[in-house]
């Protein structure tokens, strides 16, 4: 598929697939066109040529939306309104459950769950102004999974969160592919912490540049850990 | 004149001082209503960025106002069919990027109070049947109002009990809701035709000049105050109601204008809340 904004394009021609339990990271400079990728797999936006399918339909089709887990690039979440952990990780679960329901026990269950897999179960029921930025991109982790996705997007998540936020963030994810054969879709600039757990990585600036297991491409002179450098001076070598 | 088949008290009941007269009572109904169900639809705006939609469509009522004494047809009506018509109109504009949020309620707060002002002019009404809508009459509230403002508050308090939590997601994260597949559009087009369904059941207890202030104010207090959107909810409806006890006592007490004199206990609270809480006395809840 192929997207521009106005005459600039953005996404020049890009063609992958991700299996069920698949693992990967999606890498590359800023401006590469990773966010809006994501925008069109997510069918917030809809490519100029070519096809997106999500679970086999278009994204706009696709009716169990539940299916889907999305954490957005943001670090700060409701900046006044006082409002608790689990009441925001419980927004989650409204696509799963039906919007117009009540909650169930199985629902409760489930956000619940969220919660403790990314750590949070002692501060449930704090406001989330008052947890550091780290734990701030763990509700929003929890958010997505307490639909209990079969697909988990992340976009940034990781970006400038603390040491112990990483391995916990690293560990739910893991989980959630091992435990729940979900396939993972992570856009990020730092995969050290993931680096072991990686399927794949998709290299992309405009177009996919590379596609394939991390050690290939970490062999090829490309860290994994904070790419600030030696990503964009190895694309500029192979272009 | 309404045709509602709601009950509200016909008869004098027993209730102390200020409001032992009827007149007293069926303002104190009206008063708690709105002020019960104005920080429930506020709560949500003051998130969004869009806390002065209540002024925007403030202004629109008064235009239909204006064109119910124009046609001669209940003002009520006329004013909830023009400010639920702008209120889609501004969250349209929105939607397609149009106009920004200040600006899209600029258009509306400048293109109603001059719909308004060419209408009244049109129809010669004179300035004294439009006072009560623009400033308030609680005290002149007949039974027919109180149905009116009764069946908008159980309107109200249904539609978030059943659509509070897809609200909340989508004023918090608009595009994670999407993602998710909630109807956020519709949520938000409903929610604007709430806030205009709120305006004109606050229309004669505070009148369309200070009806944002009902929805703001109590909410700002109770963003001090709360630990959860939970409490938040609770406190913001028990501070707008209790601001309404208060301003028609003193209205009562002092022969005050009651609309101002609410929206000034409203005020207050929020000053209360500011001074114990920069004095570490507050206790969140």
């Amino acid at each position: 598929m192929s997207f521009a904004y106005g005459d600039e394009k953005v996404v020049d021609d890009v063609s992958f697939s991700l299996a069920p339990g698949e693992f990967v990271a999606l890498a590359g400079p800023n401006g590469s066109g990773k966010s809006t990728l994501l925008r069109l797999l997510l069918g917030l936006l809809r490519p100029d040529t070519g096809v997106v399918h999500l679970f086999g339909v278009d994204p706009h089709a696709l009716s169990e939306r539940a299916r889907l887990g999305y954490v957005p690039q943001r670090r700060v979440l409701a900046p006044d309104l006082p409002v608790t952990v689990r009441e925001i990780v419980a927004t989650g679960r409204l696509a799963r459950r039906g919007w117009w329901r009540r909650a169930r026990a199985n629902d409760r269950a489930a956000v619940d769950h969220a919660i403790e897999s990314v750590g949070l179960a002692e501060l449930a029921r704090r406001p989330v102004l008052e947890l550091s930025g780290g734990q701030q991109q763990r509700v929003l982790i929890a958010r997505a999974l307490a639909s209990e996705p079969e697909l988990l997007v992340l976009d940034e998540p990781i970006a400038g969160v603390d040491a112990d936020s990483q391995r916990l963030f690293r560990d739910s994810l893991v989980h959630l592919v091992a435990e729940h054969g979900a396939a993972v879709l992570l856009v990020s600039h730092e995969l050290g912490a993931v680096a072991d757990d990686l399927d794949r990585v998709i290299v992309m600036k405009r177009s996919v540049k590379f596609d394939g297991p991390p050690a290939e491409l970490t062999a090829s002179g490309v860290s994994l850990g904070i790419h600030d450098d030696d990503l964009p001076l190895w694309l500029e070598a192979i272009e | 004149m309404t045709g509602l088949a709601v009950s509200v008290p016909s008869a004098v009941l027993d209730l102390p001082w200020p409001f032992e007269r009827e007149y007293m009572q069926l303002a104190l109904l009206a008063g708690v209503v709105v002020g019960a169900c104005a920080p429930l639809i506020g709560v949500f705006l003051v998130q969004q960025r869009m806390a002065l939609l209540g002024d925007g469509i403030g202004h629109l009522a008064f235009a239909g106002v204006a064109a119910g004494l124009l046609l001669e047809v209940w003002p009520v009506w006329t004013a909830l069919l023009v400010a639920a018509g702008g209120a889609l109109v501004i969250q349209w504009l929105r939607r397609r990027g149009t106009a920004t949020g200040d600006l899209a309620l600029a258009l509306i707060f400048y293109g109603g109070i001059a719909l308004g002002v060419v209408l009244i002019s049109r129809a010669g009404a004179g300035s004294v049947d439009i006072l009560p809508y623009l400033f308030g009459s609680i005290l002149t509230v007949e039974p027919g109002d109180v149905r009116v403002v009764v069946v908008i508050g159980i309107v109200i308090v249904a539609s978030i009990a059943l659509l509070g939590r897809v609200l909340l997601a989508s004023v918090l994260d608009e595009e994670a809701a999407r993602v998710a597949g909630l109807p956020v559009d519709a949520v938000g087009s409903l929610l604007a035709v709430l806030t205009a369904v709120t305006v004109v059941a606050a229309m004669r207890v505070v009148g369309v000049l200070l009806v944002a202030a009902l929805m703001v104010l109590p909410v700002a207090s109770s963003r001090l105050i709360a630990r959860s959107f939970r409490s938040t909810v609770l406190v913001a409806v028990a501070v707008g109601v209790v601001s309404v006890v208060v301003g028609l006592v003193a209205a009562r007490q002092w022969a005050l204008a009651p609309g101002g004199s609410i929206v000034l206990a409203a005020t207050a609270a929020f000053g209360v809340t500011v001074a114990a809480r920069g004095r570490g006395r507050m206790v969140r809840v």
